[in-house]
């Protein structure tokens, strides 16, 4: 090589440049980094290690219109695991098997979640017993990852009364999680299963917050207080209903054990729910966060189904109660007034091709259409069907809305039975299989004529007020009314009479109340294979009306018996309503 | 101390600064073992790095009794061993490390005894300064490079064929760093380097057009041989239009770790580029300041990767913060230019070019090691020098540190004619 003095100064002048940007170069890359990009990375570096544990919100608590409470939280615990990934999940799970039960449906449950969301604790006991959170917090150096903290419990103080109204809460499913309506819902999270829980989640529901523990790069928590600042879980107002609860609880005292069947009863001029209770009954506490199996299975194969809701799912032939509908019907196209007779007086039966049956055999004689409501004369609706024409009482039928649900804010409500027109028994029992006879049935209440509790009590809400049906509204928006009767004052003045007369000297007469006017028809339906059932539809004060109550009794054998339990219902709401105005004056 | 020493005396500033380098390492590599992780061997790595600081120190002593001559003597023996090790550790060795797919160590029953490609790195400087220091002149043709790029391309073959990237790299360093300090000509080196540029730029139509039309003008006016310029011309065009085909024959983590390099590393965050953007981010959440010493949260949770060896200055971007990174750096640089000044002071031309060899390869490893970190180089595993967690490295460090401390005595003792 050269190595003269002078080369070598010259590629050292170089060289010492060539390091010297080097090294700039180098410095500058770590000043962007460190310098410039600092805030950036220091959040990517929290996000690392830090990761969030949600704290559960409690939901909303939900009152009566006294403000007495529906729904309200408990203190309870769950317990889950943070854990790097599913080998560790189930290692964990194991070893904690060894120190509490957790069952196999248990432990695959967090298996699923952890696969759905594998950044969030798994959920191992969404409500473990004080005496296992004892157990496990002695544990708690042995499980790096156990996450035990509190989480509101929903509780029914009235679970029973309150079953067929409030549903219950409990883990989100992965069924649920594909639906659109539960987009913004995570694996582990609080959800309304049935009833207002459910119809009202959106309103109801707890906001999550979120506590922060400290990860090492495997996932395992390092610290887990302190580590950031909380964000507290938030949970709505209370979420206020029109129920009455006293009026609740004590349909379901007077159903007790031994009567099936439902009630409704509504606000005649708001629509507003005042109680709907379904009998037999079953406690909605023992849903809450999973139901266990065996008292599952007790009421699945309970043959009286406590599962089903009556008041707004049971259809069941109205009977005597649809005799206004029809009356209403005669009146609006001018066929009949109040008293009006009809040709053939009610000797026990009616002749159309077949005998058609009163329901007293003796019959009831030349009575006006105020005596057959009272009397609740068959024969005498069988020629005032025949009068009406079965094409106009089917489309009357669909008119008085018999043909809809009645739109109260619950899920699950079905839609009653009523034919719109000739095409449905058509299809149902072929062009030939039928004849206009059945018009004589449907007048009646009998027949392809199948209506729940609460649609009856919607219509009734019409015959209460000025022939306006108002929609049942648990939680209270605008009233929506809507006329439906379309006959005018005097007319509906003298239908209202009637039925005050039912009561006082009619079917019903047995159930009246001292001191209460009260206004309504009974219902005895006949089905087959079992006892007939027991309606009563009607309101009080018949003046001034401000509860409407609509009662099916399963196997009651006559109207009356239903009516004693409406009667019942009625006085105590208006006594107690009373009362309560008093004390307010005072 | 030995009597050559007479001309001199030691090296204080540049004994000063690798004490200090040293010493800043084994505290990092302490700092490195202090995690939230479950107790692991990183744990008590620094007090193995304290003991093999010691070791190296006493070789290094060792090695700086033989003079110069005695270095340039042993620099045929040495060569020939590496090389035969480097065929032998192709056929037995083990990886470690982030490398574990390399097989880099020499292992005897079990026990690594280390990586001959650390051996081969130094013989390979005295060889290469030997077989340039004996030519008079310095090379005017490609031709009459032929001598020194064998002496290179032997143990560089050896060490692809393992196949370890990050050494090959500072084997192209040396080769470079030494021929130019040999005096030969800049044109010269560019040609040498086109058929590897022309690779890279291959990716790239246009840019390589570019290239190749500079390339050729260069040939032009530095009017090489026509078989020369012809051969170097085919070349470019080889290697610019096979680069698709021979990049298919890399094998998958090389094509990983280059393309981790030249697309943005957060794309795969928990495959192949994790490494990098969490040595990233810890080294960007450090700030100006840094999150303290032994108190980096990333290290602490074991976000950083290998962050005794290969990563470790992540951790002192993370706890130390820009300034300790500006001083690890200075240090560096206070070492390469105190170098410099050994190599441009040397009395011969065989201890000037051993000088700038060293430091040469101090610097590829420094600005490849660092420059990973913050995603200004590729993932190649190489170490850090007196920094990454290592023995064998500390050592070989050491002697190149002896040998620097060495050339220093026995040259010229004032300043050269012109001042330097």
């Amino acid at each position: 090589m050269s190595h003269h003095p002078n080369e070598i100064v010259r590629r050292a002048r170089v060289a010492r440049v060539l390091l010297v940007l080097s090294f700039v170069a180098l410095c500058s890359a770590f000043f962007r980094t460190q310098v410039l990009q600092n805030a950036q990375y220091v959040l990517r570096s929290e996000t690392n290690r830090l990761r969030a544990v949600p704290l559960p919100g409690a939901r909303a608590v939900i009152v009566d219109r006294n403000g007495e409470t529906i729904a309200e939280n408990l203190p309870g615990y769950s317990v889950s695991l943070l854990v790097p990934n599913e080998d560790s999940l189930k290692s964990a799970l194991r070893a904690l098997n060894a120190v509490v039960e957790i069952d196999s449906l248990q432990q695959k449950k967090a298996v699923r979640d952890f696969r759905a969301a594998p950044s969030r604790p798994a959920v191992i006991f969404n409500d473990a017993s004080f005496q296992v959170v004892s157990v496990l917090e002695e544990h708690r150096v042995d499980f790096p990852g156990l996450l035990i903290q509190s989480s509101p419990k929903r509780y029914y103080p009235d679970g029973e009364a309150m079953a067929s109204l409030i549903g219950y809460v409990g883990l989100i499913t992965e069924d649920e999680l594909a639906l659109p309506k539960f987009a913004d819902y995570k694996p582990g999270q609080q959800v309304g299963k049935l009833g207002l829980e459910l119809q009202y989640e959106s309103q109801i529901r707890g906001r999550e917050g979120s506590r922060y523990v400290e990860v090492d790069a495997r996932n395992r928590v390092v610290r887990d207080n302190g580590v950031r600042a909380d964000e507290p879980a938030e949970s709505p107002p209370p979420l206020r209903t029109n129920l009455d609860m006293d009026l609740q609880r004590y349909a379901h005292e007077y159903f007790g054990d031994s009567l099936r069947g439902g009630v409704v009863a509504l606000d005649p001029k708001t629509g507003g729910v005042l109680a709907l209770y379904s009998a037999p009954t079953y406690d909605a506490n023992k849903f809450i966060g999973g139901v266990s199996s065996a008292y599952y299975n007790s009421l699945l194969t309970d043959p009286h189904r406590p599962l089903e809701n009556r008041a707004t799912r049971g259809r069941y032939a109205p009977a005597s109660t649809f005799k206004l509908a029809t009356a209403v019907m005669g009146m609006k196209m001018g066929l009949v007034n109040i008293n009006t007779r009809m040709p053939q007086p009610c000797r026990g039966s009616y002749f159309l091709g077949r005998t058609f049956k009163c329901w007293d055999h003796s019959g009831h004689g030349d009575v006006t259409l105020a005596q057959a409501i009272q009397k609740s004369c068959d024969v005498y609706f069988y020629q005032l069907a025949l009068r009406i024409k079965m094409i106009n009482l089917l489309a009357g039928g669909v008119a008085l809305g018999f043909g809809e649900k009645s739109g109260i804010d619950l899920p699950g409500e079905l839609k009653p039975t009523w034919p719109a027109g000739f095409a449905y028994f058509n299809k149902k029992y072929g062009a030939r299989g039928w004849n206009q006879s059945v018009a004589l049935s449907l007048a009646i209440g009998q027949a392809n004529n199948e209506q729940t509790p609460l649609t009856m009590a919607k219509f009734y809400t019409a015959l209460a007020t000025d022939g306006a049906a108002a929609t049942p509204q648990i939680v209270s928006r605008d009233p929506e009314r809507k006329q439906i009767l379309n006959l005018d004052p005097e007319q509906l003045r003298t239908l209202q009479v009637a039925l005050a007369e039912v009561v006082t000297r009619g079917t019903a007469a047995g159930a009246q109340i001292e001191g209460l006017t009260i206004a309504g028809k009974t219902g005895t339906a006949q089905v087959n294979g079992q006892e007939d059932n027991a309606w009563f539809v009607g309101y009080a004060p018949v003046d001034k009306p401000q509860i409407v109550i609509a009662v099916l009794i399963e196997e009651g054998l006559h109207g009356s018996t239903a009516a004693k339990v409406a009667t019942k219902l009625m006085e105590r709401f208006l006594k107690r309503k009373l009362t309560l105005n008093t004390v307010t004056v005072d | 101390m030995p009597m050559a020493l007479r001309k001199q005396g030691i090296d204080y500033p540049l004994l000063v600064i690798a004490l200090l380098l040293s010493t800043f390492g084994i505290l990092m590599v302490f700092s490195a073992g202090q995690t939230d992780m479950p107790a692991n061997f990183v744990l008590s790595a620094w007090k193995k790095q304290l003991s093999w600081f010691a070791v190296a120190i006493v070789v290094a002593f060792t090695v700086m009794r033989g003079s110069v001559r005695l270095v340039e003597w042993s620099a045929w023996p040495l060569y020939m061993l590496s090389v035969f090790l480097l065929v032998v550790v192709l056929f037995t060795g083990t990886g470690a490390g982030t490398a574990s797919s390399v097989k880099g160590w020499l292992t005897i029953g079990g026990v690594r005894l280390g990586q001959p490609a650390e051996l081969a790195k130094l013989a390979t400087t005295l060889m290469l300064a030997r077989v340039l220091s004996a030519q008079r002149e310095a090379p005017k043709s490609l031709l009459e490079l032929w001598k020194p790029l064998l002496v290179v391309g032997i143990p560089w073959l050896l060490i692809m064929k393992q196949p370890d990237l990050g050494t090959g790299i500072v084997f192209i360093g040396i080769c470079f760093g030494m021929l130019y300090w040999s005096g030969v000509p800049w044109q010269l080196l560019l040609m040498l380097a086109s058929p590897g540029i022309s690779l890279i730029l291959a990716f790239s139509t246009g840019v390589w057009g570019a290239w190749f039309l500079v390339l050729v003008a260069l040939v032009l006016w530095y009017r090489t041989y026509l078989y020369e310029g012809v051969i170097l011309v085919v070349a470019n065009v080889v290697t610019g239009v096979v680069a698709p085909s021979i990049w298919d024959r890399l094998d998958t983590y090389q094509q990983q770790r280059l393309l981790m390099f030249l697309v943005d590393p957060s794309t795969d965050t928990k495959g192949s580029g994790w490494n990098l953007t969490q040595s990233l981010v810890a080294i960007g959440s450090g700030g100006v300041f840094g999150k303290g010493f032994t108190l980096g949260s990333q290290k602490r949770g074991g976000f950083i990767p290998e962050r005794q060896t290969d990563f470790i200055f992540s951790v002192v971007g993370e706890e130390l913060g820009f300034i300790g990174v500006s001083v690890a750096l200075a240090l560096f640089l206070a070492l390469l230019l105190r170098a410099t000044r050994v190599a441009t002071r040397a009395s011969d031309a065989f201890p000037s070019l051993v000088a700038f060899g060293l430091l040469t390869t101090w610097l590829v490893h420094v600005i490849v090691n660092v420059g990973m970190t913050v995603n200004m180089m590729p993932v190649t595993g190489i170490p850090l020098p007196f920094f990454s967690y290592g023995g064998s490295f500390m050592v070989v460090s050491w002697i190149a540190v002896a040998l620097l401390l060495r050339i220093s005595a026995e040259g010229r003792g004032q300043p050269d004619a012109l001042g330097l």
